[in-house]
């Protein structure tokens, strides 16, 4: 299957690391149809989980709502220059992706 | 090529006096100075789209994602001769160099003989150095659906290089110099259904088509709204798009038939427009609605 990037950018200002992952994804709801009229199977993100050092952070449980190539933003404290911070997803035909990246300064 | 845009240039000369256009039928307010643009006042939804567009811009583009693309393509070795653009495409600062490239294109380059924008250039090199044919590339060669084009990642990748870099078209070069002017009455020429020349709509001040602010390619802060956000993420369609898209599509919004892809005319365009430009600031991948 194609590898789908993640792009992750996680920055530490003061005590709070803003993390920004850009999650490569169809997110295709499973109601819209083709040129031929057939309907377009549903394919989509249904939960992202981030874990900074090993220790989740953050799930989330994602639905059709959320668009293709989604950008996702959120703020943790606790975290230091240096942690690695990893987000991953499952999607509904079970498909996984993940990416990681190091904290840096912001 | 270049002798084709002559004739067309000849005709537009004998049909219709060089730079004259049609004036709106309601008389405008005052005088426009000739010199810079003069401040727009903007309406709130041209500040909303501003705000979310720096928003977007700083907080996440997905344009980043063909970004990455891009650098796996520029980087692999491919094609029929089975080499990478890194080891062998020069696109005007050295082979492989990619930073500070994107914003000195179009540049004459002499191993070609011609002006080229980035994606030309791009292409022209994926064609002589990697071996793909030009016919393949340009079947379908803007993005669209699912599917996007591999030149479209290498010139968000290239173009993402020269992020924050001054926009520096070299005038100065006798070829480049001689394509801008050939730009500068290519914007002129009406032809099609509607009579319609770039000018129609991107050569004067405050002009809008429903909610889309049309920039003035003749001055140096229309020039730059226009060549900002190119290559672009477009929302709509989840789809990344580049400067030679836009043009294509230019022409399709004016009925005139499609540009040949990669063409010397698009490349006289965007000649034109991006060295009106110079001596701003490219500010990187862009995201549209």
């Amino acid at each position: 299957m194609a590898s789908y990037p993640i792009r992750i950018r996680a920055l530490l200002k003061g005590d709070v690391t803003s993390i920004t992952a850009i999650v490569s994804h169809p997110m295709e709801t499973g109601i819209r149809k083709d040129d031929a009229g057939k309907t377009i199977p549903a394919h989509y993100i249904q939960l992202l989980t981030v874990e900074v050092n090993g220790k989740k952070v953050m799930e989330s449980q994602l639905n059709t709502a959320v668009s293709t190539n989604p950008v996702f933003n959120f703020k943790i404290k606790g975290a230091k220059v240096g942690d690695k911070v990893v987000v991953s997803w499952v999607d509904n035909t079970g498909e996984k992706g993940s990416g990681e990246t190091t904290i840096i300064p912001g | 090529m270049i002798h084709r845009i002559a004739v067309a240039v000849v005709l537009a000369l004998v049909i219709q006096p060089a730079g004259a256009q049609d004036k709106p039928a309601a008389v405008k307010k005052g005088a426009k100075p000739p010199a810079a643009a003069p401040a727009e006042p903007k309406d709130a939804a041209t500040l909303e789209f501003e705000k979310f567009r720096t928003q977007m811009e700083q907080e996440g583009n997905p344009a980043e994602l063909h970004e990455m693309r891009g650098e796996e393509l520029w980087k692999a070795k491919r094609g029929a001769k089975g080499i990478s653009l890194a080891a062998s495409c020069d696109l005007g600062l050295g082979v492989g160099v990619v930073k500070g490239a994107y914003v000195q294109m179009p540049r004459y380059f002499a191993d070609a003989g011609k002006v080229m924008d980035a994606e030309r250039r791009i292409v022209w090199c994926m064609v002589e150095k990697q071996g793909f044919k030009f016919d393949d590339l340009a079947k379908r060669p803007f993005a669209s659906g699912d599917y996007t084009p591999e030149q479209t990642a290498l010139v968000t990748y290239v173009a993402a290089q020269s992020t924050n870099m001054k926009i520096a078209v070299p005038l100065k070069d006798p070829h480049v110099k001689e394509v801008y002017e050939i730009g500068k009455e290519v914007v002129t020429y009406r032809a099609g259904p509607y009579d319609f020349s770039c000018n129609t709509c991107h050569g004067e001040d405050g002009k809008r088509i429903r909610m889309q602010n049309l920039p003035n390619l003749s001055t140096p802060q229309g020039a730059l709204t226009a060549v900002l956000g190119w290559p672009g993420y477009r929302m709509t369609g989840s789809v990344m798009l580049t400067h030679q898209w836009r043009m294509n599509d230019c022409f399709r919004q004016q009925r005139f038939p499609q540009p040949k892809y990669a063409s010397d005319t698009v490349t006289a365009l965007l000649t034109y427009m991006t060295a009106n430009a110079n001596g701003h600031m490219y500010k990187g991948l862009g995201i549209k609605r």
